[in-house]
């Protein structure tokens, strides 16, 4: 009896997991199908649920229509910098934070949790005066510095958990051998927490990629927009062009779900570890 | 004793220039803004007409809180907030609870099923745009092949199914953070407490209700906290599916704020409106933390 319920048990688990994974996988599998679609199949009924013809069409019009290798390689420089610069100024604070206490600690990490709860938009106008008065405007620089500090805080509050779990003697036993505390944290410490760090990096990488509103506010000019901005003009100039439109979406989302797939292991783990241990 | 002095100031200056960075980035850039927003809220502040800044009092609130979309407004932000919240918890948890116990190809599986998380709210909202679309798109064609519908549906140009459509795709990107959090918390209930609870003959579901709920609690509460916040600070999901439309049907707070800041320029209203994000966020916050914190003391 009991083993029976058991296999029914297992049966609908298996069918719960398969809508699910349907669920998820059929979206972004539409969007791939439709842009390898020419253009009579993209709008003629009946739909194609599988490419009678397969073409790479859309893809090729839109680097044609746009200069969307242009667009690829800004997001990629900047969400890379950016990423970069964010490690190194969260290690430093994340390590300070998980290492010591001091007066007023507490209330920084609230400072820091707090950010994540405003709406972003209500400083905007105040930004974008910042960066026409610093001459940021419409140039990359300005993206680099607003997503360092759209992650800084998250990014502190997740290094720090990792810190948390590596033990100081180690880097206390570093400093009895002559290393000071900088270079014990580089030598020692940083090496070990690799995972973690590679999780930080990938998160924040992420974020910068597919960041769009201050992209929209600080970026008017072609040879600086990001992909997202380029996306975005082009849902609002154009009535849609589902072929070219879902080619874009694939290249914009690959990188991503790529990255994640990899690392998804070390990323769960990172951003499931402030939540978990409350 | 001197040098017990110097080398307390050699760490407490290690410690200050390590967070000197943060702490400048953190304060000069979030919060000097955010304060400077908030002035602005009370000022006659258009991007068309900056001339003249002057003070208006709460003029900036009126106006926004007697426009005839308003209601409409918080009506689809508590439907957007709730709605999605429920459905991503409730299919994340029932996920998560099928997934803890390892099977083969979980890692492969997770990887399918939880990469939503990498993608931008905008783009899914164009992923989604494209799917319910009401000529071509593959949702009515499925519901016309499977006779539930016997016309197509206008699911983004029809006011009636516009919001239900826009929640659709929130749910679909949201549930993985609900699965990921509470995956991870199931696993970390000790497999004692299950053993001892099988002895005492509770059935699965007994063990559900009095091992594993309560002891992954605190990540329950933490993660839905934090998830009502952030779907409610998430416009850029309905600005890439419908940008509030048609007929402002699908606006929430927060799109209706972006909508004053990208095409009227008012920064001002814009302001007003986050000032009053900002109000409900923690009037929510508190009242939250009030009731988690007294059904926790009723337990004990």
């Amino acid at each position: 009896m009991k083993k029976r319920y058991a296999k029914l048990g297992l049966a609908g688990k298996i069918v719960v997991l398969g809508i699910y994974l349907v669920f998820m996988v059929f979206p972004l599998y539409w969007m791939i199908i439709t842009s390898l679609k020419p253009r009579n199949e993209i709008f003629t009924l009946p739909l194609q649920y599988w490419p009678k013809h397969f073409t790479l069409d859309n893809y090729v019009q839109i680097f044609k229509i746009s200069k969307f290798h242009v667009y690829l390689g800004n997001s990629l420089f900047i969400s890379l910098v950016a990423a970069a610069i964010v490690l190194v100024v969260t290690i430093l604070s994340g390590y300070v934070l998980a290492r010591f206490a001091f007066r007023g600690s507490g209330q920084l990490m609230m400072a820091f949790f707090v950010t994540q709860m405003i709406p972003l938009f209500i400083g905007f106008s105040t930004l974008y005066m910042m960066m026409s008065k610093m001459g940021l405007l419409n140039k990359q620089a300005s993206l680099i510095l607003m997503y360092t500090v759209g992650l800084v805080p998250f990014c502190t509050i997740m290094l720090r958990g990792f810190f948390q779990r590596i033990p100081a003697s180690l880097e206390e036993a570093a400093m009895i051998d002559g290393c000071s505390r900088l270079g014990a944290l580089y030598r020692v410490i940083v090496p070990i927490m690799m995972p973690g760090i590679s999780a930080t990096f990938i998160f924040a990488f992420v974020q910068n990629w597919n960041e769009l509103f201050m992209a929209i506010m600080f970026i008017d000019r072609e040879s600086s927009k990001t992909l997202p901005v380029a996306m975005n003009s082009f849902i609002t100039k154009f009535d849609i062009d589902w072929g070219s439109m879902s080619a874009a979406t694939v290249l914009s989302v690959v990188p991503t779900v790529v990255l994640f797939a990899i690392c998804q292991r070390f990323i769960v783990e990172g951003l499931t570890q402030g939540a978990v241990k409350g | 004793m001197k040098l017990k002095l110097f080398r307390l100031n050699r760490t407490q200056t290690f410690i200050f220039l390590c967070l000197l960075p943060t702490i400048l980035l953190v304060f000069g850039f979030t919060y000097y803004p955010i304060v400077k927003g908030i002035d602005v809220a009370f000022r006659n502040y258009s991007l068309f007409n900056l001339t003249d800044v002057r003070y208006i009092g709460l003029d900036n609130f009126k106006t926004v809180t007697s426009s005839a979309q308003f209601g409409t407004i918080l009506k689809n932000t508590a439907l957007w907030v709730s709605i999605s919240l429920v459905l991503q918890f409730t299919i994340g948890f029932a996920v998560a609870l099928i997934m803890r116990k390892s099977f083969r190809g979980r890692g492969v599986y997770q990887g399918f099923v939880f990469y939503s998380w990498a993608l931008s709210g905008f783009l899914i909202g164009i992923i989604w745009r494209w799917l319910f679309n009401g000529q071509i798109g593959v949702i009515n064609d499925l519901l016309l092949k499977l006779g539930l519908i016997s016309e197509r549906i206008g699911f983004l140009s029809d006011p009636k199914w516009a919001m239900f459509s826009v929640i659709v795709a929130n749910v679909w990107y949201g549930v993985a953070f609900f699965a990921i959090m509470l995956l991870a918390a199931l696993q970390s209930v000790p497999s004692e407490l299950y053993e001892a609870a099988e002895i005492d003959g509770a059935s699965s579901f007994g063990q559900l209700r009095h091992v594993t709920i309560p002891y992954i609690m605190p990540t329950i509460i933490s993660t839905t906290a934090l998830r009502v916040i952030w779907i409610f600070n998430f416009p850029d999901l309905i600005y890439g599916m419908t940008n509030g439309g048609p007929a402002g049907s699908t606006h929430i707070l927060t799109t209706y704020m972006l909508d004053k800041i990208v095409f009227s320029g008012d920064y001002g209203q814009a302001s007003a409106i986050g000032i009053i994000c900002i109000g409900i966020l923690v009037l929510f916050t508190t009242f939250y933390l009030f009731a988690t914190r007294a059904g926790k003391a009723g337990d004990f």
